[in-house]
């Protein structure tokens, strides 16, 4: 049970973004960012995470939907991630995929047998008309629509939502794949039927000998299912590991976070301690370096990466709990926040009084809301200007803790080869 | 008939009363297929500074009662019955009233609050522009200032007041609407699936806030759910739709250890949590509105269901001291029915008991 179905080996998928028309340069999203992982034949895997984790990307990407930038993603003897389309499309239909929303993804002019049997077709599976109608029978049957004969002339407006999502696993199952990736499956239905279409996707499992990759930002679904699972944080995974282990004992702080995070439907529990993470998913245009998650981390200390816009973030955030004087006060110390120059590790200000300024910046520093202050190596002077320099903050690599790979500088800091670092490793004193 | 049942919260009495009085809000659209009804008669009460949790499936009414209580439809959208706030009655009130009432002393928070923010508008500008449309000697600087104070308690910096929508994330715009929705010192607020489209550490930090802001402000507050979960962690009592129709309510503690209707003993066990370990659903669909069933809505798939369920329609009767539930199972959901109701004895028993889960 334990041969490996994928194996996925510093994966890169970016996507160029806003340049102009006229061959402007554009930004990078690294929407996967340097993933390694592999699958094991007959499981369930989680990538788990929230929007812009990646994680859907990472699927597809998997399925040759979106092209890999970089790295390998091993399948028997080949490297799908250096496929092109032409190349990819036999294997389809051994790599199947269930996506979230079935109203987007079933065609409403192709009656149900149509969309069930179209992958038949195009595979060449089956070469008759009817012999293409009992199979997608046989399939909507095990796919609790039944008698699949019932539903083979009707149109996916006349079903239920669960009823839709069923025909969608039809769909993706019956050309008999060896993994399928399936994102979100259940996002879109009600609580109410949830249950049985992941207990369908189960028992499918168990007839066809299926791996699934399951793709969700919802941690409760991800314990009942997978077997192991990666929880994904602006591209990159922060730990994975057997799922047991990490609901048991999450040892990144962002996967507390989420599992914190969860509303439990249990009111006598209401006012558990619940360490909620500051702010939201950055911009993955411009994604924090160090650790990425250290600006919301509410571990977060000295070494996690603490850089120029960190300052600034911690400022604002002072703002809006000082009351209005203070807040005048203190915004014409440091003069318009959007003047601030930054430049690689250093924050430059041009405040008009330079003393009073460093004064009540070091004064102030250490009461900031974030620990941005641990990050800071001096405070200096230069010419009408004051200089905040940070210390060296590297991006964690991955280490092996607690039976799980997690990376996070708490389990002892270790830098990732080719990370995104703040700084200067060598303490090169100016 | 029986005596009407009073919905009212058990810690009332130390409250001057409710601030928001329902009865028989009903809420119908035309299609043509014939008239839909959304919601049929449903009654309630809101006290300041409780919460109540409205939570259903998709199409149970939840939304377009929220929208109903604001008079908020669409065309073709009908709403009858009555809604009293602080008294004062605000079905068939004219429409400046009606105006004056929503923001003023009611606001409103939706799932999506790009489409409702004005993306030409700076975040400030809202902010003057909903405190003058209340009270026009308002100036712009003192319009501005409250702006910046609201947003500041939502977590907003003073210094990102001037900003425009697009250049705040999905989080800070909900935390914005949320924060023009207070500006005016409201009594009630209704929130429509307010952390839908948000993730789940966002969720949980805007429940927060909308929680704190309900304790400290005194605002009754109206949260629409699909999820049982956000229901559990943010209100005091709790309503569970089903077709158009409440089909129990009652403090959040005992829905939630004791549910009474089978509808909420399903939905309750079909959440799937981070205790779950075992996967529940519920058989079936909810029936059309348009031409619902005459007995009981659940009956076709109720697990407890019994002969006079497909034609007796339960009424709303008290279980346990101030929850309530309309099912048969219990006596006094007969009301007004010339049926004789007999539920079988074992089962009953069961339900009153209730299910621990």
């Amino acid at each position: 049970m334990t041969d490996t179905i994928i194996e996925v080996e510093d994966l890169h998928t970016h996507f160029d973004v806003g340049g102009s028309l006229f061959g402007g340069e554009g930004d990078v999203v690294r929407a996967v960012d340097g993933v390694s992982f592999d699958i094991r034949r007959g499981e369930i895997f989680g990538l788990v995470g929230e929007s812009g984790s990646g994680k859907t990307t990472l699927g597809r990407t998997i399925l040759g939907l979106v092209p890999a930038t970089s790295g390998h993603i091993r399948y028997r003897d080949m490297d799908l991630a250096t496929l092109d389309e032409k190349q990819f499309r036999p294997l389809r239909r051994n790599l199947g995929m269930i996506f979230q929303d079935p109203n987007a993804s079933l065609n409403p002019a192709m009656t149900v047998g149509q969309g069930v049997g179209h992958p038949l077709r195009i595979h060449g599976i089956t070469s008759n008309r009817a012999e293409t109608r009992r199979r997608a029978a046989e399939m909507l049957d095990r796919c609790g629509l039944s008698p699949g004969e019932q539903f083979l002339d009707t149109y996916p407006e006349d079903l239920s939502g669960g009823q839709k999502q069923r025909v969608v696993i039809a769909r993706a199952l019956i050309t008999e794949p060896e993994l399928v990736v399936a994102d979100e499956p259940v996002a879109s239905l009600d609580m109410s039927i949830r249950a049985k279409v992941l207990e369908l996707m189960m028992d499918l499992q168990d007839d066809l000998g299926l791996t699934y990759l399951y793709i969700t930002h919802d941690l409760a679904s991800g314990k009942f299912v997978c077997d192991r699972m990666a929880i994904m944080y602006l591209g990159q995974m922060v730990e994975w590991g057997e799922s047991e282990d990490i609901y048991d004992d999450p040892q990144h702080p962002y996967t507390r976070a989420l599992l914190e995070a969860i509303p439990l439907p249990d009111p006598s529990r209401r006012d558990r301690d619940k360490k909620l993470p500051r702010g939201e998913i950055p911009d993955a245009l411009d994604p924090p370096r160090g650790c990425r998650f250290h600006p919301r981390c509410p571990e977060a200390f000295e070494p996690c990466g603490w850089e120029p816009k960190d300052l600034v973030d911690a400022l604002e955030e002072r703002w809006t709990t000082v009351d209005e004087d203070t807040f005048e006060r203190e915004l014409g110390m440091t003069g318009d926040l959007e003047r601030v120059g930054f430049e690689g590790s250093r924050l430059r200000f041009s405040p008009e009084d330079r003393n009073a300024f460093s004064t009540w910046l070091q004064d102030v520093g250490p009461e900031l809301p974030t620990a941005v202050w641990s990050g800071v190596e001096t405070v200096e002077r230069d010419g009408d200007d004051v200089v905040v320099r940070f210390r060296f903050g590297p991006e964690p690599g991955q280490q092996q803790h607690a039976g799980r790979t997690v990376a996070c500088h708490l389990h002892g800091v270790v830098a990732r080869p080719d990370g995104d670092h703040v700084g200067e490793p060598v303490d090169a004193t100016t | 008939m029986s005596t009407p049942v009073t919905f009212a919260s058990p810690d009332d009495r130390d409250r001057a009363g409710p601030i928001l009085e329902v009865r028989d809000l009903s809420v119908a659209y035309g299609t043509p297929q014939g008239s839909l009804h959304a919601v049929d008669r449903i009654s309630f009460d809101l006290h300041p500074g409780e919460s109540l949790g409205v939570v259903g499936e998709s199409g149970c009414g939840k939304s377009s009662m929220g929208r109903g209580l604001m008079q908020l439809l669409p065309p073709g959208g009908d709403v009858g019955g009555s809604v009293k706030l602080k008294g004062e009655e605000l079905i068939g009130v004219g429409r400046r009233r009606l105006r004056h009432a929503r923001g003023q002393d009611i606001a409103l928070v939706f799932q999506e609050p790009m489409t409702r923010l004005d993306p030409l508008m700076r975040v400030s500008d809202h902010f003057v522009e909903a405190v003058r449309a209340h009270r026009p000697d308002t100036s712009k600087d003192d319009a501005k200032q409250a702006g910046r104070e609201v947003l500041a308690a939502m977590g907003i910096p003073p210094t990102r007041a001037d900003n425009y929508p697009h250049e705040f994330s999905g989080g800070m715009r909900q935390r914005i609407m949320i924060a023009l929705g207070i500006v005016l010192n409201p009594a009630v607020i209704i929130a429509d699936e307010p952390t839908t489209a948000l993730d789940v550490i966002v969720e949980a930090q805007i429940l927060d806030l909308l929680d704190r802001m309900r304790r400290t402000e005194d605002v009754g507050l109206i949260l629409i759910t699909h999820n049982l979960g956000i229901v559990a962690e943010t209100c005091d009592r709790v309503a569970v739709m089903y077709a158009g129709r409440i089909v129990e309510i009652g403090p959040i503690d005992d829905v939630f250890a004791n549910p009474a209707h089978p509808y909420t003993k399903g939905l309750l066990r079909s959440v799937i949590s981070t205790d779950t370990t075992e996967l529940s659903s519920i058989d079936g669909a909810p029936p059309s509105l348009i031409d619902p069933p005459c007995g009981c809505r659940f009956e076709p798939r109720c697990p407890e269901a019994f002969d006079a369920c497909p034609s007796v329609d339960p009424a709303l009767t008290e279980v346990r001291s101030d929850q309530h539930a309309a099912c048969l199972l219990y006596p006094g959901a007969d009301a007004g029915s010339t049926t004789d109701v007999v539920p079988p004895e074992r089962d009953a028993a069961e339900g009153l008991q209730g299910e621990t889960r």
